[in-house]
């Protein structure tokens, strides 16, 4: 009786996780919320740039924020 | 039993594959549309055969959309007399969004609005911005992804191989 309650929500948890398959990711011309500056990872890009460069100083330490320079090792 | 449930098993995994759109290539006919203006009339795709077509998918909030505009005004500009005709979709949500970014970057072609998206769907639109060069039959001959200072000078050849077939 329990294996087969077991069996019973195993089965109902699959397809409930398949429904999950028929979310599609927002199409190119839907992304108008996303590219609000409040969506962005930093909404103020000066400010941002200002504690990178703080942050770099201070710690000795560069990159680790997104796309750096040519790959050369310099800062 | 063995074959049940493997039978079984590849229904499961047919549930978790999404539907894809399919894609729309050069060469293949001009999925049509009806979508109104600003002033409110009806554009079909069908009334602007015999004319070259340049569709152009933009919204408020794209970057590239806004300087795409200046070059396809020129565009119009150029060739409007000679058989091109420019139609803008707007995809906004908001019809408010794509007024206010007219009124800092006018349009001198034709503007339409599709807020579902049902027509950038139809045309596999996979960057913003994304135009469509149409020929006279209403057959696609060009896709441009994004928008490049750079590229419009090529597209501007194919519209005027389109717009003097010589």
């Amino acid at each position: 009786m329990r294996l087969l309650l077991a069996r019973v929500l195993g089965i109902i948890a699959l397809i409930a996780l398949a429904a999950c398959a028929a979310f599609a990711p927002p199409q190119p011309w839907e992304k108008g919320d996303l590219a609000k500056r409040e969506m962005q990872f930093d909404p103020d890009p000066l400010d941002a740039k200002s504690t990178t460069h703080i942050y770099t100083s201070k710690e000795g330490a560069g990159g680790g924020y997104g796309v750096g320079g040519g790959g050369c090792g310099c800062n | 039993m063995k074959t049940l449930r493997s039978s079984l098993f590849a229904l499961v995994c047919a549930a978790f594959v999404s539907a894809n759109a399919a894609a729309l290539d050069v060469g293949e006919p001009a999925p049509s549309f009806a979508l109104p203006t600003t002033a409110g009339d009806t554009v079909r795709l069908e009334q602007l055969r015999g004319k070259a077509v340049y569709v152009d998918f933009w919204a408020s909030w794209c970057g590239p959309c806004r300087r795409s505009f200046p070059w396809m005004n020129e565009m119009q500009r150029r060739y409007g007399s000679q058989g091109l005709a420019i139609v803008a979709v707007n995809v906004d949500k908001k019809r408010d969004d794509a007024a206010r970014f007219l009124g800092e970057v006018p349009a001198e072609f034709t503007v339409v609005y599709d807020p579902p998206g049902a027509t950038p769907a139809a045309y596999a639109v996979k960057a913003m911005p994304s135009s469509f060069l149409i020929d006279a039959r209403g057959t696609v001959v060009a896709i441009e992804r994004g928008f490049r200072e750079e590229s419009g000078a090529a597209l501007e050849q194919r519209i005027r191989a389109l717009v003097s077939p010589r």
